[in-house]
């Protein structure tokens, strides 16, 4: 059963500057078990994406009327825009579905110790007691690979390192057993070495729990190694989507070439590094048309800087956003 | 044709205070260790590392910047010799418009109250370089032109920019100075990938065309495989190997380095590899493991390296290994 539909979701901002537009009419579904990428680069609306998930974004967001995230759980389908207080948001903000931080040391309160931030989440979420709930997080601590767990429990954030800290973070995500696990560049911050384990735990964690987890991540390499499927993000809009192999292998999006492009492999140390043109251009200044023409390698003028590209099949479950794989008798959805 | 060094560490340490302890002995760590390095002149001079490595701390020590503890570094170019562990302050004074240091984070290095033109001109008015104000402009605009800055940029401030325009300011301000050696700390790290390559691509050209050194800090080892000539990598203050850059990457000696090289998550969804996945994380510098510095991760230690501290040996010329198992390791066709 799918997990999670999220349509046609668009967050706009209302600043002193105007009116942003951060993430615009992107379409995506996840089932249980299922590890999807989301990629792009600063300023690509991944993040607010996820946080819209969750409600945690801040109160100049406007999510306009089309925009719909359900999320299906065991006792019913929920329709999560449409949660108001405190008490019916529970259900997204650690209830079913948890989140992990880029930065743990900045997403760990400095002044309490983890033992006790884990067992105030478990309290209420779970309706435990103090005791069991101490029990499981320690269970949970040992799960993730951190030693001496019992002794961890009662230490601040700052006295472990930083993969330990990571790890502490997914125990907490994960210890009210999430339906979807939200990791917002979970390995950014840490070295090749411990990145590589975190990626292994979450491996792991996806095959033992079952959950659906939305990686929000940069490095390519990172979700080759983990997800399933992919949704490449470019200034607010998904512009392709489809299998980890057929996107990794075969990028129909210009920008999904590039991007792959532009990474230097250790395969080829003679090839020059190519970048996409340009910059990403400021969320104030959206491009008209196909929002990626200004930097686009393939760019017509005259319908690339007028038309508004559509989502077109480029094989089963392989999807892409580009007027040139459209008006190449690629089938419209 | 192999140059002469531009610059020449030997033994170089660099030991912070960590706090007096009145009765018993000063608690100090050893951030850098007994590092012996040649960097030549106009090479493009990898130096990677997990953090806590140690390889800010050496790279601030080539500048200058934190106090040599021991050993000694010696500058060469073709105008001047300095010993920096012994500069005077006229020297010091001359040696700054000859190092620079590029940062890691574009966002934080530039004054958000300054135009680009007042950041990157910064420079030249402190250390006195330029005569009249026009004489500023024209080098100013010399620099950014050269580093692909759009001149009519130069009146604004740094926030207008985007990540890669701000890089490439601070690579204009750290290159005004005409400087022959350059540190570039992460330098790219904080960038996104498509711009990354911009910027990569703008440090080789601007390394060929005013014949630059650089000394490139990085953790991430695809980037640096890909813009440099020599690597050397370091784990807790000590160099573990030095190589060419195809040397290091295509035949490893250290188990370290194979680790490292493996942890590389492949683009390839299908690759299950033969990863050598280190366990644990890098000691604390204040404890320091005995005999060889990483034997308590190493896959393949034995007695010989928890106890005895292995000494640097040459697999070829340019590839220095300091292991003490490098040579039985050593199968042509990793096995696992």
């Amino acid at each position: 059963m799918t997990l999670l539909n999220v349509e046609n979701l668009t967050v706009q901002f209302d600043t002193d500057e105007g009116r942003i537009t951060a993430v615009e009419n992107v379409s995506f579904s996840l089932e249980a078990g299922q590890v999807m990428g989301l990629v792009g680069e600063s300023g690509s609306g991944k993040s607010v994406t996820a946080k819209a998930l969750m409600q945690l974004n801040p109160r100049n967001s406007i999510y306009n009327e089309q925009s719909k995230i359900s999320l299906n759980l065991d006792d019913g389908p929920v329709d999560v825009l449409s949660l108001k207080t405190a008490k019916e948001l529970k259900v997204v903000r650690g209830g079913a579905v948890s989140m992990i931080f880029q930065e743990p040391m900045a997403s760990f309160a400095p002044a309490i110790t983890i033992g006790k931030q884990m067992v105030e989440q478990l309290v209420l979420h779970k309706n435990l007691t103090k005791a069991e709930a101490k029990k499981l997080s320690v269970d949970m601590l040992d799960r993730v690979g951190i030693s001496e767990a019992g002794k961890r429990f009662d230490q601040y954030a700052f006295e472990l390192s930083g993969g330990m800290r990571q790890r502490a973070m997914i125990a907490m995500a994960l210890s009210t057993s999430p339906k979807l696990l939200i990791a917002d560049e979970p390995t950014t911050a840490l070295d090749v070495t411990i990145q590589a384990q975190v990626i292994d735990l979450m491996k792991d964690i996806v095959a033992d729990f079952g959950m659906g987890i939305i990686f929000i991540t940069h490095d390519l390499g990172v979700i080759a190694q983990t997800a399933d499927k992919i949704a490449v993000m470019y200034l607010g809009e998904l512009v392709e989507q489809g299998s980890v192999r057929d996107v990794i292998r075969t990028p129909a999006h210009p920008y999904t070439q590039g991007l792959l492009n532009s990474l230097p492999k250790l395969e080829d140390l003679d090839k020059p590094l190519t970048p996409i043109p340009g910059d990403i251009p400021s969320p104030l200044e959206r491009p008209s048309g196909c929002v990626f023409h200004t930097r686009c390698p393939k760019v017509v003028m005259g319908r690339c800087n007028v038309d508004i590209p559509t989502s077109v099949r480029v094989k089963d479950g392989h999807k892409a956003s580009c007027l040139l794989i459209e008006d190449n008798g690629g089938p419209k959805l | 044709m192999i140059e002469k060094p531009l610059i020449s560490a030997k033994n170089l340490s660099v030991t912070f205070l960590l706090g007096n302890n009145f009765f018993g002995p000063k608690l100090t760590i050893q951030a850098v260790a007994d590092v012996t390095m040649d960097i030549p002149r106009k090479s493009f001079f990898g130096l990677v590392g997990e953090s806590g490595s140690g390889k800010t701390t050496f790279g601030r020590a080539l500048l200058n910047a934190v106090p040599i503890s021991g050993g000694n570094v010696q500058y060469n170019d073709d105008e001047v010799s300095y010993h920096l562990e012994r500069l005077t302050k006229v020297e010091l004074k001359d040696y700054r418009k000859r190092s620079q240091l590029i940062f890691q984070d574009p966002y934080a290095a530039l004054s958000p109250r300054m135009t680009v033109r007042d950041i990157i001109a910064e420079p030249l008015e402190v250390m006195g370089l330029t005569n009249s104000r026009e004489e500023t402009d024209e080098r100013v605009r010399e620099i950014a032109e050269k580093c692909r800055l759009n001149l009519e940029h130069l009146r604004r401030f740094p926030h207008a920019f985007s990540g890669g325009q701000r890089q490439r300011i601070s690579i204009a301000r750290a290159l005004v100075s005409n400087p022959k050696f350059v540190v570039a700390d992460e330098s790219v790290a904080a960038l996104d990938v498509s711009i990354q390559a911009d910027v990569l691509n703008l440090l080789k050209e601007l390394q060929k065309e005013l014949e630059l050194t650089y000394l490139f800090i990085s953790h991430d080892l695809s980037v640096v495989a890909h813009v440099c000539d020599n690597v050397a990598v370091m784990y807790l203050g000590r160099l573990v190997e030095t190589a060419p850059t195809r040397d290091l990457f295509f035949r490893p000696r250290h188990p370290y380095t194979k680790a490292l090289l493996s942890a590389i998550p492949s683009l390839d969804p299908d690759y299950s590899g033969n990863a050598q996945k280190l366990e644990g994380e890098i000691p604390s510098p204040a404890s320091v493991p005995s005999g060889c510095t990483f034997h308590t991760r190493c896959p393949h230690c034995i007695d010989i390296c928890k106890q005895v501290e292995p000494l640097g040996e040459q697999v070829s010329e340019g590839h220095n290994v300091v292991c003490h198992r490098w040579k039985e390791l050593d199968t042509p066709e990793p096995s696992n």
